[in-house]
Order: structure tokens, then C-alpha cells, then sequence
């Protein structure tokens, strides 16, 4: 069950970074961010797991469809980049790959006997507002000035 | 999850972020590399609460996960509204064709 999701995860993101057309990357986005979800839910995150459903499917994939349909003439641009190639990036992006394959299989992770699945939200509440009072809040105002920022650049400009 | 080990949800962050890496660098269209780097975000928060999971006191990574959650919200907003700002200015999202600040 477990593979059948991450598979899928995977399957998506690879649909992500290869997809010709931006609009079908977005939708496999949309499937990849599920499968991470889904993949939440096994480690027994159910909290993180809505947040990820509310936030990142509810909020930023449809922010992201609205400028994938705003920007017309958008499949127009071409897929890969001149600056760095294909064959280079994919160079790079195997010798990181394996790098931190290594790194996964070669460590002795200090792996904890799992705790039985206890619901989180209680546990991260008090965390919240506990020892993570001033992230939080911090968190707050910089969603705070993220609204005004985005409405400051996104507005057109009064051209006098 | 009993049965599943550790490694198995780490080698799945590890495919996520290396095609998100890919995304980022092959793209030339900003939503893309937009949506590549939401792909190294999830990759990241994949291994926080796998390791949180793992290690016996799971809420720390959780935290740190949605932390990471709300700030990708925040960068896809501000990232989407530069972007529309640009298409504004220079009719096109091709990254190349921004090389200048103003138009």
C-alpha cells in the first residue's frame, strides 16, 4: 500500500519535470502534492497531512493554475533552458542523486521503536504555544506583509 | 507504519527533490521553475516528519513541517505575483527574457 502510493508520488513529480506542456506539469503537481499527503498519513501526521490537503492543494495549486491560465501564449515557451542544458543538469542532478543515496544507505539511523498512532493536533498546540511561541508569531507577521507585498507587486502601476 | 522502514521514506524525498532539482534547472518558463521548487519543499518535508516519525518525539519535525508548509505558501504567492508582474512588463514568463529590471 505504502509503494503503491509512493510510486504514484513519484510518478507525478517525474510528470512535473518532464511534461512538455505547463499546464499538464501543474495537474500532475496536483497528483504528487496528494501522494505526499497520502505519504503523511503513513507516518501517522494527520495534522500536517490536512495542512498540506488545505494548504497546498486548496491554496497554492489553484494560485498556480490561476497564473499558468492568466499567462496566455504560455506553452509557447520552450522547455528547456539554454543557459544550463539538459545533459548538464541531468549530470548534476545524478551525482547529487547518488551522493545522497550513499548517504541514506551507508548511515546507521538511530531508528526509535515506533509509538502507537496517537491523533497530533494536541501535542501541536501546545507546541505552538509553547516552546514555538515566537515563530509562530513571527509566522503570522510574515504572512501579514506577504499580503501586502503581493498585492504591491502584482497591481498595475498607475503610469502617470 | 510498522513494516516500512526509514530508508524507504527517505529515498522517496530523495526522488523528489532530485526532480525538483532537475525541474528548477531544465525549466525556462518562471511558473515551472515555481512548481520545481515546490517539489524540493514537499521533498524536505517528506524527511522532517519521516525523521520525526522515527526518532521517538514526532510533534518537533511536524512543527517544522507545517512551518515549512505556511512558507511555501507565502513564497508561491509573492513568487506568482513577481511572475505576473513580469508578464505584465514583458509579455512573456521566459525567464531568459527578463534581463532587465525595468522595461
Amino acid at each position: 500500500m505504502f509503494y503503491a502510493f509512493a510510486a504514484f508520488t513519484v510518478l507525478c513529480a517525474a510528470g512535473v519535470a518532464f511534461s512538455g506542456n505547463i499546464v499538464y506539469s501543474a495537474f500532475a503537481l496536483l497528483g504528487m502534492l496528494f501522494g505526499v499527503a497520502a505519504l503523511y498519513v503513513f507516518l501517522a501526521a494527520d495534522f500536517v497531512a490536512g495542512a498540506q490537503f488545505l494548504i497546498y492543494i486548496g491554496g497554492v495549486l489553484v494560485l498556480i493554475l490561476f497564473a499558468v491560465m492568466l499567462t496566455h501564449r504560455i506553452a509557447d515557451v520552450a522547455v528547456s533552458n539554454r543557459s544550463v542544458g539538459r545533459f548538464p543538469a541531468f549530470a548534476l542532478v545524478a551525482a547529487t542523486a547518488v551522493i545522497m543515496a550513499r548517504a541514506i544507505f551507508k548511515t546507521r539511523w538511530p531508528v526509535v521503536d515506533t509509538l502507537p498512532d496517537t491523533p497530533t493536533t494536541h501535542a501541536i498546540g501546545n507546541g505552538f504555544l509553547g516552546p514555538y511561541v515566537l515563530p509562530f508569531e513571527l509566522a503570522s507577521f510574515v504572512l501579514l506583509a506577504v499580503l501586502v507585498g503581493a498585492i504591491v507587486v502584482s497591481r498595475k502601476e498607475l503610469r502617470s | 507504519m510498522p513494516g516500512v522502514p526509514l530508508q524507504h521514506f527517505l529515498v522517496v524525498g530523495l526522488a523528489l527533490f532530485a526532480l525538483g532539482l532537475y525541474t528548477v534547472l531544465t525549466r525556462r518558463n518562471a511558473i515551472g521553475i515555481l512548481m520545481g521548487i515546490e517539489l524540493l519543499l514537499n521533498a524536505a518535508n517528506v524527511n522532517y516528519v519521516a525523521f520525526a516519525r522515527y526518532s521517538g518525539t514526532p510533534t518537533d519535525g511536524q512543527i517544522f513541517a507545517i512551518f515549512v508548509i505556511m512558507l511555501a505558501a507565502a513564497e508561491a504567492a509573492v513568487g506568482l505575483a513577481i511572475v505576473l508582474g513580469i508578464y505584465q512588463n514583458f509579455e512573456s514568463i521566459d525567464v531568459d527574457a527578463t534581463h532587465a529590471l525595468r522595461h
